[in-house]
């Protein structure tokens, strides 16, 4: 194994005293304080994340669009310069390569912004299916550092601390800013089901970003609030809800795929499984109210008669709203709303209910 | 910095046990309660079931992660704080005084394989 990557915010982290783990090939900041103060900060007023750990690959050149709309799930065709679309790479069976963004720049450029423990892999397989298009594949990962501003303050923090004006930005739009002699990248996205922006600059931009904004006092938050912010929300995380096994179909991710509207990799599987339905489906699990047990990643979910029937993707005890849930990958058969089933915790079986995924409201700034 | 109180008996799985002639309460460290950081959720045994030295017994819960609670003694549980169902933050607040079981001990030597204060001290690098 080689060692873990440092991001270019990593000695601010120290100097914060955070705590730090492995993540997707990165040494990453966890928490600087407490999760749940983090994760209100970004509820509630503001907060900011390092995610310089994600990746960047610009794809150019004359076929550019042809190439975005072979390797991508949604329909990038026409799109005005300026927008974003989420949507996955898909292997020829249907299960995901990865889950990105897209970014249109114009001119035949697109930015492709994909995860860190996937980086190797997605650029890997985006050179491997350029083959026979006119197009230029510049992974940018090494060059760019990211933050990402989240929270209702956030349109105002940017203004005020970091001279950056988005107010013009609509949710999943981005602009190119010329600032300090170089050019950066401001979109209104984020992980978290808050209006937010994620600015991508050089190594020396972003961490001058990240200093203003520590002096400025707007609350550094770390990895764990940003997966309990997007779990909350029912946002998809890569090896948890999305995996080579995992297809966006059964991941209820659908209309981020066209597969009636264009021809993509996956995209004949994925018309299969929308005709014949699929053997496993996400859904929300939610525990007896008076239960506080939590149901985590890995723990078997089982029906009635004791059969199991699939695993739990990614479960916590909520923060906005005080319940044990989770996102699960079933037996379809017991996808339904209301169906009742059991979460195994610690060896023993804890009644459950199958809710709605999403266990708290998007405010997004549409 | 972590608490560390003399006369208890320590794990190197970092739970601690306090003795009262043959009755143990067993509790996680203040250390442990600091790594954890806010516990939200404690998993216990019901009154009655054993508990062996070693083996787990239940579990601490993050909003992060749930970490195994590792018996450090052997016997029968007397008594589940039921405190730390509605106030899991207890544990956080003060370790030391918020133990998990009180177990009846059925193997007074197995305390002889736990560490004392300074040696658990200087597990924790402190």
């Amino acid at each position: 194994m080689s060692e873990n990557k440092k991001t270019c915010l990593y000695d601010n982290h120290v100097k914060l005293g955070a705590v730090i783990s492995p993540f997707g090939g990165f040494e990453m900041p966890i928490r600087y304080t407490d999760i749940k103060d983090e994760h209100l900060a970004v509820r509630q007023k503001v907060g900011v994340f390092d995610v310089s750990h994600m990746g960047e690959v610009e794809v150019s050149g004359p076929d550019a669009e042809r190439f975005v709309q072979h390797v991508f799930t949604n329909d990038v065709s026409g799109a005005e310069p300026g927008k974003i679309f989420y949507g996955m790479m898909l292997y020829p069976e249907g299960g995901c390569v990865d889950d990105l963004l897209v970014y249109c720049e114009g001119e035949g450029k697109f930015f492709l912004v994909i995860n860190a423990a996937n980086i190797d892999k997605d650029v890997e397989w985006i050179k491997r299916n350029a083959e026979g298009f006119e197009v230029e594949i510049d992974h940018q990962s090494d060059y760019y550092g990211q933050i990402a501003v989240q929270g209702p303050e956030s349109e105002a923090t940017l203004r005020e601390v970091l001279g950056l004006e988005a107010a013009d930005l609509v949710f999943y739009t981005f602009k190119k800013v010329e600032t300090m002699g170089e050019t950066i990248i401001v979109s209104r996205t984020g992980y978290t089901g808050e209006d937010g922006f994620e600015i991508y600059g050089s190594h020396s931009y972003i961490v001058g970003c990240w200093e203003k904004l520590m002096s400025a006092g707007v609350k550094p938050c770390g990895l764990g609030c940003r997966d309990t912010l997007r779990f909350e929300v029912g946002l998809p995380l890569y090896g948890d809800e999305l995996s080579a096994e995992i297809s966006p179909v059964m991941a209820g991710l659908s209309m981020f795929t066209k597969p009636d509207k264009k021809e993509f990799i996956g995209s004949e599987a994925l018309l299969k499984q929308k005709a014949e339905g699929v053997s496993k489906k996400l859904v929300g699990i939610a525990l007896a109210e008076t239960d506080k047990a939590i149901p985590r990643h890995g723990y078997e979910v089982v029906d009635n008669e004791g059969n199991t029937i699939g695993e739990v993707t990614t479960g916590y005890r909520t923060i906005m709203t005080d319940k044990s849930v989770c996102l699960a990958l079933i037996d379809a058969s017991y996808a339904k709303l209301g169906t009742g089933l059991n979460v195994r915790i610690h060896k023993k079986l804890h009644p459950a209910e199958v809710v709605k995924k999403r266990f708290y409201d998007k405010s997004y700034k549409k | 910095m972590a608490k560390v109180i003399e006369g208890l008996y320590y794990a190197e799985s970092h739970e601690y046990v306090r003795v009262e002639g043959n009755i143990g309460y067993v509790g996680i460290t203040d250390y442990a309660q600091e790594q954890l950081g806010n516990v939200v959720y404690v998993d216990t045994p019901e009154v009655g079931d054993s508990v062996a030295a070693g083996e787990e017994f239940g579990a601490v819960e993050s909003v992060k992660a749930a970490s195994d609670l590792i018996s450090p003694v052997s016997g029968e549980v007397l008594e589940v704080n039921e405190a730390l169902a509605d106030a899991p933050e207890l544990v956080n607040e003060d370790a030391f005084n918020n133990w998990i079981i009180k177990v009846e001990l059925s193997d007074l030597s197995e305390l002889d394989n736990l560490l004392n204060a300074e040696a658990y001290s200087n597990l924790c690098g402190e």
